[in-house]
């Protein structure tokens, strides 16, 4: 039975979409995925050594040790919010002459693998090599590494147990902050306790058998929970979110563009990856932090402020504009029955995202505090997305051809990336920071920013006769996109 | 009324389609039939300029439907669940699509009352996204989202699977009802024979995108049609 579900969970990761991709986005993210890895190894191994020359008069492991019980109150949040049992995972098996005992198992066994409990061990593992190389005993560095398996383990169980109780997430967060505010305030040492239970580990290897108990506990509880509740209206039911239908009529105001924006505002944020990327738009406001506070790039790199400034404004138009129209590509079939101008279709894509570049540049207004000059750029900027970005990604959408399923996660997902994603780089990031050195380096700074915003200017004025040719684009390009659409990645 | 004219479609050296001549008139009731494969869901793709033919070309009332998009305000249609969107309430999707139809709320409102048998309470005002819906009542939504805004051709791909006796039933009298005036136009497919001969006035069966039978029903014509079929 073992081998069996063994070759499912095989096929089922080898068969993944994730794997049907472009060889280049492969390399990409390959490089990604190791690049990821060395860092936590290096972190691991490393920090044993930082720790040691930052603070020589205490004993790195010791340090460690002192912050563990925080870092476990931390990970058991972390997977309140993230982490679920993989129980849907056994539905198709539940008619099968399976006994339910050995997929209760399987669902947990399989559980103890999940990436929640794989991460920590980039840091665990080659902590403990160094340990041992450092001259620590050698039985107490084993004893203390697995203890803190078994206990990522027992977080794991733990998670499922509460993960349906909001109590217990408001008592692991009080606790959590809690505890943090008291050892910052000085008023009670926490650490000392966490240090202490982990010293006492490292001393005495036999207590790993604690965490060892301790997880065996876990995995009977859920064990005894599950069995009952393996059925398809408990613990293996599809819960359906109530649907939330906020009135939008305030939008009719826009004409012949309502039904449109009112469609584009659930579409946004009705879905998990349309929503990421509407709030991540808020988050690249804060990139001018990164740059603006370093007086590196005003000397040498003024060019990273200009890339820093369209980003400020350009969250919502690059991260949703690159996907026009895969957005819709579940129901692009109908769209095309229905009654509808490609021009005003494409009209509201073009005003949503002036709009919000607009409400970011709005909230962008505090920057004045790092120069009117920043401002100005950031000002630059923004008109640059509005009149230069939305048409040319609008342009570039026309060749979108992979459909993106809209009830995936939204992070780190990249459906419906293709080479075009990169491409389209060029025109909306580098020719501004061209066109800032073509202009500023004869006639000066202000002669460059005015140049940024001239280009955005002449955009919006020109706008009518490109959204022209933009639409002809589109309804060339419909069948194609009509068919790939249709392909499921 | 619907022409089309030597509309044949080519995957690579695979031919699915291959129709010489067929003229449906207006306020008809046409029924297509035929095994999977057979191109019933190719040729109403092509009808509502969702492919493109490889030759010949198809007019909707006197609009050529790859060349105008003319024909989209007088057509409804529904081919499958994709053509839902999957994360607005039925109530939305009428409103969309009403909207896009020109009707105004009450309007929309008002039509709908009329369905409000079929929908048995399943449908509107349940707080559930198009998505969250179970197969048969999403085929409901998208069956009466076609018929919005008074079509003059309706096309349905399939609109009986999947649907509970009761609404089989309903539908098909609805489905009479409609072309009892001979102003509306309806295409329908189907795997089941009896509902097609039920409804339909006349029945196309397509085999290998070839018109195999062009017949106008009769008593008779359920047993011919199994005849056919029984191989």
């Amino acid at each position: 039975m073992f081998s069996r579900f063994f070759k499912l969970e095989w096929k089922k990761y080898f068969r993944s979409s994730y794997w049907q991709k472009g060889i280049a986005l492969k390399i990409i993210m390959g490089f990604f995925a190791l690049y990821m890895m060395a860092s936590f190894l290096a972190l691991g191994v490393g920090s044993f050594f930082i720790i040691r020359k930052t603070m020589p008069e205490s004993d790195p492991l010791q340090v460690v040790n002192s912050y563990l019980l925080f870092a476990i109150v931390g990970d058991l949040i972390f997977r309140y919010l993230m982490q679920k049992m993989p129980v849907m995972e056994v539905k198709p098996l539940l008619i099968l002459p399976i006994k339910k005992n050995k997929l209760v198992n399987y669902v947990l066994g399989k559980s103890m693998f999940s990436p929640f409990n794989i991460f920590s061990l980039f840091f665990y593992i080659p902590f403990a090599i160094v340990l041992m190389i450092e001259n620590y005993s050698v039985s107490g560095a084993f004893a203390w590494l697995f203890s803190m398996i078994f206990i990522t383990q027992c977080a794991n169980f733990l998670n499922f147990i509460i993960n349906k109780n909001n109590v217990a997430f408001w008592t692991l967060a009080v606790l959590l902050i809690g505890t943090i505010a008291l050892q910052y305030f000085n008023i009670y040492d926490v650490s000392i306790h966490s240090q202490a239970l982990f010293d006492a580990v490292f001393a005495n290897p036999v207590l790993v058998l604690i965490p060892i108990g301790l997880m065996v506990i876990l995995y009977n509880i859920n064990y005894k929970i599950l069995r009952q509740q393996l059925y398809l209206d408990d613990a293996v039911k599809v819960t359906v979110k109530e649907a939330n239908t906020a009135d939008l009529s305030w939008a009719n105001r826009f004409g012949e563009m309502a039904p449109f924006v009112k469609n584009e505002i659930r579409l946004i944020w009705r879905n998990k990856r349309t929503k990421t990327v509407f709030l991540m738009s808020f988050a690249f406001v804060l990139y001018g932090l990164i740059f603006f506070t370093n007086p590196m790039y005003e000397e040498k790199m003024k060019g990273m402020l200009i890339f820093a400034s369209l980003f400020i404004t350009g969250g919502f138009v690059l991260n949703y504009g690159q996907f026009i129209p895969a957005w819709e590509s579940a129901y692009y079939k109908m769209l095309m029955t229905q009654n509808i101008s490609y021009r005003k279709y494409l009209e509201t894509k073009w005003f949503l995202m002036s709009i919000m570049t607009a409400a970011l540049f709005l909230l962008a207004t505090p920057y004045i505090y790092y120069g009117v000059d920043k401002y100005l750029m950031i000002a630059a900027g923004a008109l640059y997305n509005i009149g230069f970005n939305t048409l040319v990604l609008l342009y570039m959408g026309s060749f979108n051809r992979k459909q993106i399923d809209l009830n995936a996660s939204g992070f780190g997902n990249t459906q419906g990336t293709s080479a075009k994603q990169f491409i389209v780089i060029l025109p909306v990031l580098v020719i501004p920071i061209g066109l800032f050195y073509a202009f500023s380096i004869p006639f000066g700074f202000n002669a460059g920013i005015t140049a940024i915003a001239g280009f955005g200017i002449l955009g919006i004025v020109t706008k009518n006769y490109f959204m022209n040719i933009i639409s002809k684009k589109y309804i060339k390009e419909k069948y194609a996109a009509i068919h790939a659409f249709d392909q499921k990645a | 009324m619907i022409h089309s004219k030597n509309i044949t479609k080519k995957y690579g050296q695979t031919q699915v389609l291959n129709i010489e001549e067929l003229e449906i008139p207006k306020g008809q009731s046409f029924g297509l039939v035929g095994n999977n494969g057979a191109g019933k869901t190719t040729f109403f793709n092509i009808i509502l300029d969702l492919i493109r033919p490889t030759t010949g070309e198809i007019s909707n009332h006197d609009v050529v439907v790859n060349k105008s998009e003319d024909w989209k305000s007088f057509t409804g249609s529904f081919i499958d669940e994709t053509f839902l969107i999957g994360y607005l309430t039925a109530e939305e999707y009428f409103d969309f699509i009403g909207d896009l139809r020109g009707m105004n709320k009450a309007d929309i409102t008002n039509f709908l009352s009329q369905f409000e048998e079929i929908f048995n309470g399943e449908i509107l005002g349940k707080k559930k996204y198009l998505r969250d819906l179970s197969k048969g009542n999403q085929k409901k939504a998208g069956i009466v989202a076609a018929l919005l805004g008074n079509p003059q051709v309706v096309i349905l791909d399939e609109p009986f699977a999947n649907l509970d006796p009761t609404t089989q039933i309903r539908l098909k009298k609805m489905l009479k009802q409609l072309t009892e005036n001979k102003e509306v136009t309806i295409l329908i497919s189907s795997h089941d024979l009896s509902h097609v001969t039920e409804v339909c006035e006349r029945i196309v069966v397509l085999d290998k995108g070839n018109v195999v039978k062009d017949i106008e029903t009769s008593k008779e014509t359920l047993k011919e049609l199994e005849s056919y079929f029984a191989v």
